[in-house]
């Protein structure tokens, strides 16, 4: 019996009788991160890293049926052994490490190698068996520093601010929103966030993580006051009224597919700026060599071409189908991850109508 | 190359006309003059040719890339764009380069007579030492094709702001057969030119979109048929004739028929009309016409079974002196006197009479008997204008047909829609059957764009590179403009101008439409 197995539910330890990140509802599910692909609603429980804890409780409306664990601390189920090491996606994500009488096998969910400076650094876990994204797997992903695509951001604020423009910057409520707050130049101006974003910094916020100020937009603030500043929105309110009431701005997009030029024609946005949460070409190619396995399981992403590419890097590899959608539906959807779950249809509502 | 690499940064950076022109006009402030005039040339469609081809460029920068030619054109499919895909792929460059635009268009022109080695090493040579953004319009020169979000029209905006001459005189001045290498700067825009090939920058039109009688009363417009064939220019100078088409094209070679023009015209002549397929006084379709397009030699029995002719609809020029100012009924009353005789190949277009509206738009239903488009209204005391303008020109054309089709085959775009299916290949029913008769790309807001990419990721049967083939369960309204017969087609049909008109998501697959009552609409010539 393998130590892993890929099911129409999810990622399956049959030995332990538990899934991994799984998009059907089961009895008991291991999650790595918050994002709505990964953490769906419907488990009747759940274990999570205590950094992932909050956003999930809040996302998925949450009881008494998520339990917590620290990165690194061991959970042994039925004799297999679980530990969650930092993914460096987003803050609170995880690698889940499944260990069983010497054989490690590895599940990624979604990574990235540089520190972004507020998510946990992703640490390098070696395995025999190693499950890994390819979001971005293809070799025309190659991310610039993000100092330099930061420098990009704070420029284009700058002279949007001297043009007497709003720099309106769309990205996932989150990760790639706490990820801009807390590396933009905040001497350049204020910073505002949309309801949704702000929901989430909240829970970071309460959770000790120290970001410059922020303020809501609501609609007791003037035109006036957001002059010169930064806002913060997800994909899905570009394009919404509630974006009108910052003309004239300029409008920017935060995702890795912006590195494409069509994609940032497509968008029609000002500037699109190439900040991903995701491993690009040469981090995912680093990583699996690095975790010295045997043996790769290619999931969600450029699936069927990289897993032809570590073959004939003379792996054993092998495309699995999920339902996990990484970056895709942040630009080609055009919106952010949404839920099937009502909840989270309703809690995207309310921020989307903090007019 | 730096100014012309800060542009395209600029230009790309921009989605507004106001910014995309103080770019421009930025540029032609800093930039030497040779590179102005390749920067003009290249916004016209004067692009170097080709010497290097795309495959060779691929698998060269595979090879530099470290890369398999496999995952090279996996991502080619991805990124829509060669230049692109092979500037994202290449290493970084080893050293940095000053030179300028004319420097690297003159590289790649010198490649011609080289030898594959000889032109892999020079490009080797270059790629290593340009930036990004020059290796990526090195590439997009290199590749052809070169688009900048920027019209000509555009450029020549900005070319008048820069310079403080009037835009219609510019436009004027950039027609035709100029090329960086036998024009300078100043010789080209200041200097009193002689290329009596020159024409005219056409006149477009806009299509009608209100209601006709918003135009004000009949009497004020001449209305004549929009025939559908290529616009085209005659020129008459010096006893020699030049026919231009409207992609400034000199096309004279290709319609032989013309010739007697020389007979017909005297010299200082200039007509605006169509080039239409014309045979036993009637016109024929377009599709016929689309058989001489591209041949290079025009066989007897082509000529015999395609003759053209020229439908003459505006006189610019007449007795040297250009009338492009004058009120069109001026011109048409000149015309008409050019165009007394009838002759077989100089044919003057008519013009509909018409007392109401109501009559004009009667003639407008018949248009597809007649093998017209539709109507063309231009107000009888306009100019002859410079491009594409409101007011006083309108197509008016007919509704085009239409079709309820299944989607069977999808395909991702270039471009902008890179990475987004988009390109669709429709099937109608044929005995049980589904088969494909056409592909569409456009008529899908942005939003429906989304959702079909969607349903198509996830409702895929099939994928053959960059094909998808899903399950035959979408249903879409196509819209086109002619049906012919054609034996390239599997179907044994061609459509003219297909688009979608919109998605029937009231529609199951089975109610589509079938091949039988396609065929029912072709034309029996």
């Amino acid at each position: 019996m393998p130590l892993l197995e890929f099911t129409d539910r999810g990622i399956y330890c049959p030995l332990a009788g538990v899934y991994l990140d799984p998009w059907k509802p089961v009895d008991r599910a291991l999650i790595t991160h918050g994002h709505a692909d990964h953490a769906r609603p419907g488990h009747t429980h759940y274990l999570c890293t205590e950094a992932a804890a909050p956003v999930i409780r809040y996302r998925l409306r949450l009881e008494n049926n998520l339990q917590t664990v620290k990165y690194g601390e061991p959970v042994v189920i039925n004799g297999v052994h679980f530990t969650f090491h930092p993914a460096g996606h987003i803050p609170g994500s995880a690698q889940i490490r499944v260990e069983h009488q010497g054989e490690v096998w590895v599940f990624t969910g979604d990574y990235k190698l540089e520190n972004d400076g507020v998510s946990e650094p992703f640490e390098l876990v070696r395995c025999h068996t190693f499950i890994t994204e390819s979001t971005f797997g293809l070799p025309v992903y190659r991310w610039k520093p993000q100092q330099t695509i930061m420098d990009e951001i704070n420029g284009w604020w700058r002279q949007n601010r001297a043009e007497g423009k709003v720099s309106v910057i769309a990205g996932y409520t989150l990760g790639k929103s706490q990820r801009i707050i807390g590396n933009v130049d905040t001497s350049i101006g204020n910073i505002f966030l949309h309801g949704s974003v702000d929901n989430i910094l909240d829970i970071f916020r309460a959770q000790g993580m120290v970001l410059p100020k922020t303020q809501r937009v609501t609609t007791q603030h003037k035109k006036q006051d957001f002059e010169g500043s930064l806002v913060i929105c997800p994909p899905s309110a570009v394009g919404s009224p509630w974006i009108r009431r910052f003309l004239p701005y300029s409008l920017g997009i935060a995702s890795g597919w912006m590195s494409l030029r069509g994609a940032r024609r497509r968008r029609g946005a000002d500037r699109g700026f190439a900040l991903s949460d995701h491993a690009d070409w040469e981090s995912l190619n680093t990583t699996v060599r690095e975790t010295g396995a045997e043996r790769v399981y290619v999931t969600h992403g450029y699936t069927e071409i990289y897993t032809q590419w570590l073959r004939e890097q003379g792996l054993e590899a092998h495309a699995v189908k999920t339902h996990y959608e990484g970056e895709l539906s942040e630009m080609v959807e055009g919106e952010e991850k949404t839920n099937p779950d009502p909840v989270e249809e309703q809690e995207n509502t309310t921020g989307g109508t903090a007019t | 190359m730096k100014n012309f690499a800060n542009l395209f940064t600029a230009l790309d950076q921009t989605t507004k006309t106001l910014g995309k022109i103080d770019a421009l006009v930025d540029y032609f402030r800093q930039a030497p003059d040779a590179d102005k005039l390749w920067a003009m040339a290249l916004l016209s469609h004067r692009r170097p040719k080709r010497t290097v081809n795309t495959t060779l460029l691929a698998t060269w920068a595979s090879a530099q890339a470290g890369l398999p030619l496999w995952l090279f054109e996996e991502s080619y499919h991805v990124v829509g764009d060669l230049a692109e895909t092979i500037t994202l792929l290449l290493p970084p460059p080893r050293t940095a380069s000053d030179e300028s635009l004319t420097y690297w268009i003159n590289f790649i022109r010198a490649l011609e007579p080289l030898t594959i080695e000889e032109k892999r090493a020079q490009i080797y040579d270059a790629w290593s030492r340009l930036d990004h953004t020059e290796r990526f319009v090195f590439n997009k020169l290199i590749t052809g094709g070169f688009r900048m979000g920027v019209s000509q029209q555009l450029m020549v905006k900005a070319l008048a702001k820069h310079t403080g001459t009037r835009e219609t005189v510019l436009a004027h001045k950039l027609m035709g057969n100029w090329t960086p290498d036998q024009n300078t700067f100043t010789q080209l825009l200041e200097e009193e030119q002689h290329d009596i090939s020159r024409p005219y920058p056409f006149y477009l039109a806009y299509a009608l979109e209100d209601d006709v009688t918003t135009l004000g009363t009949p009497e004020e417009w001449y209305a004549e048929h929009k025939w559908d064939g290529i616009r085209g220019q005659i020129i008459v100078r010096d006893r020699q004739l030049f026919v231009w088409s409207r992609g400034e094209e000199l096309v004279t070679d290709k319609y032989p028929e013309y010739t007697v023009m020389l007979d017909l015209l005297p010299d200082g002549t200039v007509l605006d009309g169509e080039i239409l397929p014309f045979l036993d006084d009637r016109p024929l379709s377009f599709n016929h016409l689309q058989t001489r397009i591209g041949r290079k030699t025009l066989s007897t029995k082509l000529l015999r079974e395609v003759p053209v002719a020229f439908v003459a609809y505006d006189v610019l020029e007449w007795g040297g002196t250009d009338l492009r100012e004058r009120p069109m009924h001026d011109r048409r009353a000149i015309l008409e006197t050019i165009c007394a005789q009838s002759h077989p190949v100089l044919r003057l277009s008519a013009l509909v009479t018409f007392a109401t509206w109501e009559v004009l738009a009667a003639e407008r239903l018949r248009a597809r008997e007649l093998v017209s488009e539709g109507i063309m209204l231009k107000r009888k005391t306009s100019s002859y204008r410079t491009g594409r303008r409101r007011g006083d020109w309108w197509k008016w054309k007919i509704d085009p047909l239409t079709v309820d089709a299944v989607m069977i085959y999808a395909m991702h775009g270039a471009g902008r829609r890179a990475n987004l299916y988009t390109d669709y290949t429709f099937a109608v029913w044929d005995q049980g059957q589904l088969v494909p008769f056409t592909k569409a790309y456009s008529g899908l807001t942005d939003d429906e764009i989304r959702a079909v990419d969607r349903w198509i990721k996830q409702n895929t049967l099939e994928r053959f590179g960059p094909v998808r083939s899903v399950k035959p369960e979408l249903v879409f309204e196509i819209a086109f403009e002619g049906i012919a017969k054609s034996s390239r087609h599997k179907s044994g049909i061609a459509l003219r101008f297909p688009r979608i008109r919109r998605w029937r998501q009231d529609k199951p697959a089975a109610e589509a439409d079938t091949l039988e009552s396609l065929r029912l609409l072709l034309d029996e010539r």
